[in-house]
């Protein structure tokens, strides 16, 4: 038995320096935590205007779709067709899907533009015939656009995991366009809207642009016009599908920003959309500043209180850890079980600047037992992100995730200031992490 | 038959009822999965998941091991797992890419009980049927394989209660509102003993004294497996039935005192459905009781229980409630209902999940009278 007075944390937990990788811990059996903020694919699924979603999978997997869709009061938007063993043993694949989601079309109360379609593993596994179902669904409805989306978690570790094929086939219904609006830009692959203070969007705005997004998107033809844009832009690592999938299948160039909170790297992001599109750089200068000085209030605000962030919060904690420890904060965990490429120019610094930065896994099966506060429970913690918060059980965390719609230094500027709302002002963390898909309103 | 639901909920699977049936017995669940029923599991299925730790995990199967039938990933996984944390046991359960790949849960769990010394079980379960199939199986396997078989009931004296058992408790079906508390307070009050509770709310050491007991009251189908165990091993007879409502849970008192005197199994009359025009939908045992006390306690005739734990296609409970004046069921199951028709809410953890929890009224004895009566406005 696990010894509670005196957890031994070794296979979940070591040293940045110690961390021989990116994947610094060992894959195994996997613990879940109850920290539920991130979106699945029926929450980004809902981003799409006047769309329908149907589920063809087996009871146990549609459990936590269906429930999500509930939660979300979002049931008139969504339906299932329970794969049975019969179905299985009798390879009909083919037919349930098509009778099956003929079925759902036809009692519903007013047909949907688009219907996007999810199978499951078991079809993968089966080979089931996805080209014929798609094309007699096709002829069937003549009136509704059908997509091809994928629940199939057996290929998370894969290349093509599902939230980036998600984020991808959710412009699948894009048209290809002969015309394009010369100054329309899309925001691609996001969850969340990007804040209108993000250096990025205040330099197109300020050139007269229009910036479409489907997060912003209240129709149907709102989102087709994102057809027609000049650049797509994309910067949360799990776009690129997405992006280079438009750039294929549409012609649409892109530009990848990556989210960072390295100060050079955001400059270069910012010059290289300027001479995309050949318009005035934003002055980095003075942006940066502002930043700066937002990063010395909260570290006099906090002093030496630990501070501890999740892979959850953004798709780059060693960079923001980084950017807080070069800040003088006293940085103490990194909650992840891997960290993506973009990371290795910020993990290979942490080793040589903050050695004893500790890296710590979320789903080995030890943190499902081990003591989640921190050794004295009288310390205040502040955490930014859920993952985090729960761990140390604290009440003071930022509740910020897939990077909150913040970027460049008015993201770093944001999120100091997210910093100190969290110190000074506790929240219900149980309630709030819990929730699934937080921020879905769709 | 279409298998679809175009509005309607699905119930938790078989997967989740292996997990929440053994959550609190010290044992390490393992659902062979890629992800997904994890987190189906600890967000909608378990409230548990938040304040008391379990060891409950995914095998995190991933494509390259289903393509090759790699087993030895698992086994080796769970083996180091185990011999780290030191369960109690080790339970496998199946979802549906093991079942299409063949997986031999029997074969596996020998090898990781001879490799850890650790007992295992290995559950075939396949995410196509519901939690009360896996719940019962996990339940009945649990006795069957650690129950000492040399214990015995305790002599009953002429006028003494019974001390029961009471077999089928998991938060799927009482949530955790207070239910269970008052179901175990209706027995105490009557008399009774309530020697065991599998399983929320006992330790080990009080469910492996199960043999002790006079009675088992299955209160839910999630006890059914783990009933007919105790019968073979200790021929401790069974009642079905739950004490909902003050005459009805008299009747269900009087039953077991009756069982646990001459032996026999007995289960509580159900209403018959057909035609009813006040319908209970949920749980069989549970909704079966609620109509008995509906009929017993209300005087309403017109009254029946269906269970739809396993109609694939909402058509089936579409056609069902087409005649429904009055219907109790899970918030969910509003859009099944005629038009006119009067609903009382009786949210099910199995059904929706958390979504309705903190309005899942108290329904144990009395309390449920107290329920009937301000719904009905009586």
């Amino acid at each position: 038995m696990i010894d509670l007075h005196n957890p031994d944390w070794s296979g979940a937990s070591l040293k940045i320096k110690e961390a021989a990788s990116l994947d610094p811990f060992e894959y195994g059996l996997e613990y879940g935590s109850p920290a539920r903020g991130l979106w699945n694919i029926v929450h980004t699924g809902m981003l799409l205007p006047e769309s329908h979603q149907i589920f063809v999978c087996a009871q146990g997997c549609l459990r936590g779709v269906v429930l999500t869709a509930a939660e979300m009061n979002a049931q008139d938007r969504f339906s299932t067709v329970a794969v049975c063993e019969n179905n299985v043993l009798d390879g009909d694949m083919e037919s349930l899907i098509i009778d099956g989601v003929a079925d759902v079309i036809r009692k519903l109360p007013r047909k949907p533009k688009a219907v996007l379609v999810f199978t499951s593993c078991i079809h993968n596994f089966m080979g089931c015939d996805l080209k014929y179902v798609y094309s007699q669904l096709r002829g069937r409805f003549p009136d509704i656009y059908f997509t091809d989306c994928y629940m199939y978690p057996i290929m998370r570790k894969t290349k093509t995991p599902p939230d980036p094929m998600m984020r991808m086939r959710l412009y699948s219904f894009l048209p290809k366009s002969a015309h394009r609006d010369a100054e329309s830009v899309n925001i691609i692959g996001n969850n969340y809207p990007t804040e209108d203070s993000s250096d990025f969007a205040r330099m197109l705005r300020g050139a007269g642009y229009e910036i479409r997004d489907i997060t912003r998107c209240r129709s149907w033809e709102e989102y087709r016009k994102m057809g027609e844009s000049r650049l797509n832009v994309g910067y949360m690592p799990p776009a690129l599908p997405a992006l280079r999938d438009l750039k294929e299948r549409l012609c649409m160039d892109y530009i990848y920003m990556p989210l960072s909170y390295d100060y050079e790297e955001i400059r270069k992001s910012i010059q290289a959309l300027s001479e995309r599109l050949d318009i005035p750089e934003i002055n980095a200068a003075l942006l940066e500043a502002d930043a700066e000085r937002a990063l010395e209030a909260a570290k006099r605000l906090l002093r030496d209180t630990p501070v501890v962030l999740d892979y959850t919060a953004t798709p780059r904690p060693l960079g923001l850890a980084e950017l807080l420890l070069d800040h003088g904060f006293n940085v103490r965990t990194v909650y992840a079980d891997a960290f993506i490429a973009e990371e290795r120019p910020a993990f290979d610094r942490l080793r040589e600047k903050f050695p004893e930065l500790e890296l710590r896994a979320t789903v080995h099966p030890k943190m499902g037992l081990l003591p989640r506060a921190a050794a004295n429970r009288d310390e205040k913690v502040l955490a930014i992100g859920q993952k985090a918060a729960y761990f140390e059980d604290t009440t003071y965390f930022v509740n910020m995730l897939e990077c909150g719609g913040y970027w460049g230094f008015d993201g770093i500027l944001r999120v100091a200031e997210e910093i100190c709302d969290a110190f000074v002002e506790e929240k219900d963390t149980k309630k709030i992490i819990q929730v699934k898909g937080w921020g879905c309103c769709c | 038959m279409k298998q679809t639901c175009a509005i309607l909920s699905t119930y938790a699977a078989d997967v989740s009822g292996v997990c929440s049936a053994l959550y609190e017995m010290g044992g390490m669940t393992v659902m062979h999965d890629a992800s997904g029923c994890n987190s189906t599991y600890n967000t909608h299925d378990e409230p548990r998941w938040y304040d008391m730790p379990s060891m409950v995990f995914i095998s995190a199967l991933a494509e390259v091991d289903a393509v090759m039938g790699d087993d030895e990933k698992l086994i080796g996984d769970v083996c180091r797992a185990a011999e780290e944390l030191r369960p109690r046991f080790v339970a496998l359960a199946g979802t549906p890419i093991p079942m299409m790949m063949g997986t031999d849960f029997k074969g596996v769990a020998r090898l990781i009980e001879s490799r850890t010394g650790i007992p295992t079980f290995g559950f075939a379960t396949n995410g196509m049927h519901s939690y009360n199939k896996g719940a019962s199986t996990a339940l009945a396997a649990v006795a069957e394989r650690f129950c000492d078989p040399s214990l015995s009931r305790r002599e009953l004296a002429a006028e003494e209660a019974p001390e029961v058992n009471l077999l089928g408790v998991t938060p799927l079906d009482f949530s955790v509102t207070g239910n269970v508390e008052a179901m175990k307070k209706s027995f105490v009050d009557a008399g009774f003993r309530v020697n065991s509770c599998w399983a929320m709310g006992d330790g080990w050491e009080r469910l492996m004294e199960a043999g002790r007991a006079h009675v088992n009251v299955v209160v839910s189908s999630c006890g059914e497996g783990l009933a007919k165990v105790l019968r073979e091993k200790y021929t401790i007879p069974a009642v079905t039935g739950i004490p909902i409502g003050a005459a009805a849970q008299r009747e269900l008192f009087d039953a077991a005192r009756a069982a646990a005197r001459d032996g026999n199994d007995r289960k509580m009359p159900a209403p018959d459905a057909e035609g009813a025009e006040f319908i209970v939908v949920g749980e069989p045992v549970q909704s079966a009781e609620i109509a008995r006390a509906l009929h017993r306690d209300f005087g309403i005739e017109s009254v029946g229980a269906i269970s739809p734990l396993d109609f694939p296609d909402e058509d089936k409970i579409f056609a069902q409630l087409k005649n429904a004046r009055t219907v109790i069921a899970d918030p969910l199951y509003k859009p099944a209902l005629p038009k006119g028709c009067r609903f009382l809410s009786l949210p099910h953890e199995g059904y929706s999940g958390r979504i309705f929890r903190d309005q899942i009224p108290l329904i144990m004895g009395g309390n449920f009278n107290e329920w009937i009566k301000k719904e009905l406005s009586l």
